[in-house]
């Protein structure tokens, strides 16, 4: 079976600090994968990188077999345009920490707004598929609010409904309960957890240990910028086999 | 000390046997603000001396003023005043949105020229800049547009290019844009970081993502400060007086030279000045109220709906 997200190499610095040093990761279509690991590991620096909202020094990543932000001709690797670019990151889905809804246009608007803009797609057409993503996340009635007169747990699911809009091969998470009050967390997961089912491609960085057992195909442990281990969560995360991973998720639980 | 503290409040709390009300049901009085009246007293006081002296001082010429507040002359020089606002906000501001696109772009060469533009028109004083192009026929007597260094295919008078007009407008544009760039620049940097990433990470192509996503909401911070600007340029083209441009001031100037009526005319000036300013605060602040959609959980009524609300309060 072939990979849905195809990751190779990927080196990454900031200035003088290294942050990714090789890493290779692969996602099989129709799989949860969780990247677990400390802050400052490099994970969100990974996940943005695979629809190059961070550009990589090294390596390539391949979404659905497609180089993300190069193109190949001849024996040459090419820039791609920007243009070119924000077309491949439409076919990628991302649900941010801190939501970035925009704020002013209602939860509606904001779903309209990509298939409408960068799939050109008709607004009389996509309204309706919207109204039905907001009702399928449990905001259906909140389509004519602004984000500021939602809860932080109603925003996440806008964003996420957001992200769907633009029927997605794969769809990228960072940290997206981070930024909730505990109680909302459950609402959002709970999204999560039904797309898992529904059998859509997912990447999701999280620190929610018990969530990442119940939905992950895949566990992924990265550390000091490289993948410490990686395999099914009762491998990883209870038998771990590297100190670094047995410390860390004692830590977390 | 725990257990007098304890009596005391069981004392307050228990009502005493012999009938007296307990105090939750005593009424309450407001406490006075005496010294609030004495200051509204005293402003009062001098608002009605300055009315009285407004009204019995001949001094002000009154009768003076309304000869003259609406005449031809005036109006056409207010007319000549608006324009040069409107020519000198329009062109400002799209130089300024040219100027501050250059400073937040990538290259570090448009950067350093929008830079060098904005220290150089903050640099010089408006009426210095002013009379500079009112003289510019004296450096280039004539323009012409061709190639660069190569043949030319137009030529123009530079006296008839720029009348005195042209050369008022154009200083006031170019001083304009300087400040206006850094407004335009200061409200799209307040947008969240947040927003533009969201909007690049589903694809948004990059003109939609400035006007849909980055602008309406840098509004919000550019719209105070430029109405700022406007009000202020309104005001400011009375420096265009010393090019004997025939605006508002110049105008009045002229007449009060003949008639030496100086006080009054110099009221309706003023008057004139205070009148456009209110509109242009009243058209601020719907503009704004447009731009604060989703800022707030509602937004608050505007001055007219206040009053209605008041009214209505009052008659029911």
């Amino acid at each position: 079976m072939n990979a849905m997200v195809d990751i190779k190499g990927v080196h990454k610095s900031f200035g003088e600090l290294e942050v990714l040093k090789g890493v290779d990761l692969e996602v099989r279509a129709g799989t949860v994968t969780v990247i677990l690991g400390p802050s400052g590991s490099g994970k969100s620096t990974l996940l943005r990188s695979i629809n190059h909202l961070e550009k990589v020094d090294r390596g390539l990543i391949r979404i659905d077999g497609q180089l993300m932000g190069y193109k190949r001709r001849g024996n040459k690797l090419y820039e791609l345009r920007e243009r070119e670019i924000l077309h491949q990151r439409s076919q990628v889905g991302f649900v941010f920490q801190n939501f970035n809804l925009f704020g002013h246009l209602t939860a509606l608007q904001n779903v309209v707004e990509a298939p409408v803009s960068a799939q050109r797609r008709k607004r009389s057409e996509v309204e309706p598929f919207a109204r039905e993503l907001l009702e399928r996340v449990g905001v259906g009635d909140k389509a004519d609010v602004y984000p500021r007169q939602l809860s932080g747990g109603q925003q996440q699911r806008v964003a996420i409904a957001r992200a769907l809009a633009l029927r997605p091969k794969v769809l990228l998470f960072d940290e997206p309960t981070s930024a909730l009050d505990p109680e909302l967390v459950g609402e959002v997961l709970d999204v999560i957890k039904e797309l898992a089912r529904d059998g859509s491609t997912m990447v999701v960085v999280t620190h929610e240990i018990g969530f990442a057992r119940e939905i992950a195909d895949t566990v992924v442990f990265i550390d000091g910028g490289v993948i410490v281990e990686s395999g099914p969560p009762h491998q990883v995360l209870d038998n771990p086999v590297h100190e670094r991973t047995r410390a860390f998720i004692s830590k977390v639980l | 000390m725990s257990t007098t503290s304890l009596t005391s409040a069981q004392d307050t709390a228990d009502p005493p046997a012999s009938g007296v009300p307990a105090d939750a049901d005593l009424p309450v009085v407001a406490r006075r603000h005496p010294w609030r009246w004495v200051g509204v007293v005293v402003v009062l006081t001098l608002l009605a001396m300055f009315v009285h002296g407004l009204v019995t001082n001949p001094g002000w010429d009154w009768p003076t003023f309304f000869q003259f507040f609406t005449t031809r002359t005036i109006f056409s020089a207010l007319w000549v005043t608006i324009q040069l606002t409107v020519y000198g906000t329009v062109l400002g501001f799209a130089l300024g949105a040219v100027v501050a696109t250059m400073r937040l772009s990538s290259s570090p060469f448009l950067q350093v020229v929008a830079w060098g533009y904005i220290w150089a028109f903050r640099s010089i004083p408006l009426i210095v800049q002013l009379l500079f192009w009112f003289n510019i026929a004296y450096l280039y007597q004539e323009l012409s547009l061709g190639i660069p260094f190569g043949p030319e295919f137009v030529h123009f008078s530079t006296n008839n290019l720029f009348g005195p007009l042209g050369a008022a407008v154009l200083g006031l544009a170019l001083h304009q844009a300087a400040y206006a760039a850094e407004i335009i620049r200061g409200g799209i940097i307040s947008v969240d970081a947040g927003q533009t990433e969201a909007a690049a990470a589903l694809g948004i192509p990059k003109l939609r993502q400035f006007f849909r996503i980055v602008l309406p909401q840098a509004m919000r911070s550019i719209l105070p400060n430029g109405a700022n600007e406007v009000i202020s340029l309104f005001k400011g083209t009375s420096i265009v007086s010393v090019m004997a441009i025939p605006e508002l001031f110049y105008q009045v100037q002229v007449i009060y030279g003949r008639n030496s009526r100086v006080v009054p005319l110099l009221m309706v000036a003023t008057v004139w000045y205070i009148v456009m300013t209110t509109i242009l605060s009243i058209a601020q602040f719907y503009v704004e109220r447009h731009f604060a959609r989703g800022t707030a959980r509602s937004l608050p009524p505007t001055p007219i709906q206040r009053v209605r609300r008041l009214l209505a309060g009052v008659t029911r």
